[in-house]
């Protein structure tokens, strides 16, 4: 019992950043018709706003220690971050400190922009191609992405680290009754937990309860009859395409702490998040948000090693084994329409 | 009208013959204008340098790619000369060669088998590369050094530390101047119980290719010799990032001790997840939750940041260490990059060293006259009393004593055993060399049972 309960948490998060990125993949195929297989590199841009943002509040000046040597021999050069130095050496640290939290607000405004300038500049030239025309074009785009990043940041995994206040782990079996230490769960991935959920509800009520909201709902069932109403809807999709790339770099900038992120992180969730969409239903934000939990969870399942005693490799293809077996029995998807991507 | 018999199909099926037949690699061709393949005849003479610059090992490739650029320009004569004016033989003169120019060309292995063979290929039969080095991972090393035996080339193994690639997998012209897993296991598991006690239960997390497989062979054997239990031995696929479903049953399994059979990126991401697990701060079993990383280094250390403090490895040189090579090699590469090398840097460049130096002392490029000059003859190092203690025997190249072993092609000498430092003084004080393990301690003989089962065959020239 134990064992399930802590499988299922530890499904809760890697299913938070599946469920975010579907939700984001979704938006933009519900609203725009557009396959977006560059929606990973959004993620890992904006894991890499975290990075950003951690190096910017660490730029530090130099100075010579002349009573310490270097490796070399000469003199020591101690590097001092400007943020100590005009806040004080504690403020400082505690603003290092918190540098991802602190990163949500700079990745903000530059997934919207960089998701504007995507679908202005290259993605709107496309809603009249092939499905096929679109997955090329955007996943060379992330191909792209990922390559600028790599050159500009390296190939390795840069450390991002949470705020100090919620390392290490909280003890969930003993509100349950079990002995300590035999379900724990690190604090930060639940703070991406309610992190994920805060999100997803966020984008739904803002689907649901505002005009906005209502006009692209509108429009993502009928884009021809909003249009002859006399709204622009492709400026408002346009700026649902902003938010999904928001949604997935805000995924990306809170997922920093728990692997430290590096240039190829987006493609190792784009392949995952496009079954999710799947599995979910084509065009269904709620069918994205649900299988991206259950496949999250599913593929946690699969890694127990009484599981694996007993099909081994079983944590490698779960998720595609349950894909195939949905999609026989459900084509559609769990929450899949009727119509979609069928014509 | 007349009818003929070419059909199109025919055409086809021809000219795909005949394109085979053209494709076939040269170097697999008997040709008589050379004694052996890629001979020099130019004034200059290739090098191959096949290193993982994308991937989970990456960051060890590109330091490798810089020890190789420091080493050629050593060879020709450039720099300060670096280890080529502590190394025990004097045979370099940095004029190249035998006098001609060394140059290289370089590839990407992306820690992948089928592309590091690739990019070996083409720079044997498309650069006219005579010597193939680097790589950092023993899935990779024993995939390129099979491709070097056949083609007639000679592998100066990088990075790569399972016992297979001089054990079952190892060839007359494949050497590896890096420690193996047995070694490492050999120097840790004293330390171990120094450090831990004797009566401990380990639970392993364990990469899933010949290099895991080997390590968590050793790792397991030395601690249980010594009265620890294996608890459990969990594979974990290279491609990995997410180790977060591997960690969470440790703590309810009974184990008090973890340990990361995982080297790379795999090490950082692994690391990374159990000191969010907060095992470190746990207790199991009434005693301190322990994590152990055989293999690790100073570029992983930098990785893990923080969670590295404390923990337990081996390494196989350290910037750090005092003697006259290292000093000269440190001096050189932080001169010229700014930071000193990793542990992989300095094997890569020892190794460029070591051929160089064989090809002088041999008087030719030809791989056999190579390998018998690496092989060296009877030289043996001192207080080893072993009929298998023979080869080349050197020193000042940043290991101490160092014997390449003619049995099977393993340098053998000291084995550090690390910690990551708890109080570092600078950006790159990553390490603290707990102990220097005599080679003494970490020798074995060739027929040891971890490294049983395969043949050196004789060595290949190739065309």
């Amino acid at each position: 019992m134990d064992a399930i309960i802590l499988q299922i948490l530890n499904g809760l998060d890697k299913g938070s950043a599946y469920a975010l990125i579907a939700l984001g993949l979704t938006l933009i195929f519900g609203t725009l018709g557009v396959v977006n297989f560059a929606h990973g590199a959004l993620f890992m841009i904006g894991a890499f706003c975290a990075v950003t943002v951690q190096r910017f509040l660490t730029l530090s000046f130099e100075t010579v220690d002349p009573t310490r040597t270097d490796f070399l021999g000469n003199p020591m050069k101690v590097k001092t971050p400007y943020v100590e130095a005009w806040f004080g050496a504690d403020t400082g640290a505690a603003i290092i400190n918190w540098s991802v939290p602190l990163a949500i607000l700079f990745a903000i405004p530059i997934m919207l922009l960089i998701g504007y300038a995507m679908e202005r500049g290259l993605i709107k030239h496309f809603y009249k191609r092939p499905h096929a025309d679109q997955i090329l074009v955007t996943f060379g785009l992330a191909i792209v992405l990922q390559e600028l990043v790599k050159h500009y940041y390296g190939a390795n995994p840069i450390q991002t680290p949470a705020p100090d206040i919620f390392r290490g782990s909280f003890d969930f079996g003993t509100i349950l009754g079990f002995d300590p230490n035999v379900i724990i769960y690190p604090y930060w991935r639940l703070v991406y937990f309610g992190f994920a959920a805060i999100v997803i509800a966020g984008v739904f009520s803002f689907l649901q309860f505002t005009t906005f909201g209502m006009v692209v709902r509108a429009g993502m069932a009928d884009r021809e009859t909003v249009g002859l109403l006399g709204i622009d809807i492709d400026r408002r999709f346009t700026i649902m395409f902003g938010l999904a790339a928001a949604v997935a770099g805000l995924a990306g900038v809170m997922y920093a702490p728990i692997n430290a992120p590096n240039y190829h992180m987006g493609m190792d969730f784009l392949v995952l998040s496009f079954v999710v969409v799947v599995v979910g239903g084509m065009g269904s934000l709620p069918g994205a948000v649900l299988a991206g939990f259950m496949l999250g969870i599913l593929e946690s399942f699969a890694s127990m090693n009484q599981i694996k005693a007993i099909f081994p490799g079983i944590d490698q293809i779960i998720i595609y084994l349950v894909a195939i077996l949905i999609l026989l029995t459900r084509p559609r998807g769990l929450m899949g329409r009727k119509g979609v991507m069928e014509d | 009208m007349s009818k003929t018999d070419i059909s199109r199909r025919g055409v086809l099926k021809s000219g795909a013959v005949a394109g085979a037949g053209l494709a076939v690699p040269t170097i697999f061709t008997a040709s008589s204008a050379h004694a052996f393949t890629n001979e020099p005849t130019g004034s200059s003479v290739t090098l191959g340098f096949n290193v993982p610059q994308t991937g989970p090992y990456a960051d060890e490739g590109m330091d490798e790619l810089r020890a190789f650029q420091l080493a050629v320009e050593h060879l020709n004569g450039g720099g300060d000369g670096g280890m080529l004016q502590t190394f025990s033989s004097k045979a370099l003169k940095g004029n190249g060669i035998l006098g001609k120019e060394v140059k290289f060309v370089t590839g990407d292995t992306q820690t992948k088998s089928d592309a590091a063979r690739a990019s070996a290929k083409s720079m044997i039969e498309k650069d006219g590369a005579i010597m193939v080095s680097g790589g950092s991972s023993s899935g990779v090393a024993v995939a390129v050094q099979g491709l070097c035996q056949e083609a007639g080339v000679i592998f100066m193994a990088g990075l790569t530390h399972s016992n297979d690639t001089t054990g079952k997998d190892k060839k007359a012209n494949g050497f590896r101047h890096f420690f193996n897993a047995y070694m490492s296991a050999a120097a840790l598991a004293p330390v171990l119980e120094k450090l831990y006690g004797k009566d401990r239960k380990a639970y392993h997390l364990t990469a899933d290719y010949t290099w895991g497989w080997t390590q968590q062979e050793s790792i397991a054997a030395a601690t249980e010799a010594m009265g620890w239990e294996t608890v459990n031995n969990v594979l974990t696929p290279l491609a990995s990032t997410d180790f977060s479903s591997y960690i969470a049953p440790v703590l309810n399994s009974g184990a008090d001790v973890l340990v990361l059979n995982h080297y790379g990126g795999n090490m950082v991401n692994s690391l990374t997840n159990a000191v969010q697990f907060g095992l470190r701060e746990k207790q199991a079993n009434g005693k301190n939750f322990e994590i152990v990383v055989p293999l690790y280094s100073e570029l992983m250390a930098k990785g893990a940041g923080e969670n590295i403090k404390g923990i337990v490895g081996s390494s196989n040189w350290d910037w750090k260490l005092q003697d006259e090579g290292t000093k000269a090699f440190v001096k050189s590469f932080g001169t010229k990059y700014g930071f000193p090398p990793s542990q992989a840097a300095q094997t890569c460049y020892v190794q460029a060293l070591l051929y160089a130096d064989a090809v002088e002392r041999a008087g030719s490029f030809n791989p056999c006259a190579v390998v018998e000059a690496l092989e060296g003859g009877d030289s043996s190092l001192p207080g080893i009393s072993s009929p298998s203690n023979k080869g080349y025997l050197f020193d000042g190249l940043g290991n101490g004593q160092t014997l390449y072993r003619s049995a099977d092609h393993q340098c053998f000498k000291d084995v550090l055993v690390v910690k990551g430092q708890e109080n570092p003084t600078s950006e790159f004080d990553l390490l603290e060399v707990v102990e220097v393990t005599p080679v003494a301690q970490v020798w074995y003989e060739p027929d040891n049972p971890m490294f049983a089962g395969g043949n050196l065959g004789k060595c290949n020239p190739g065309a």
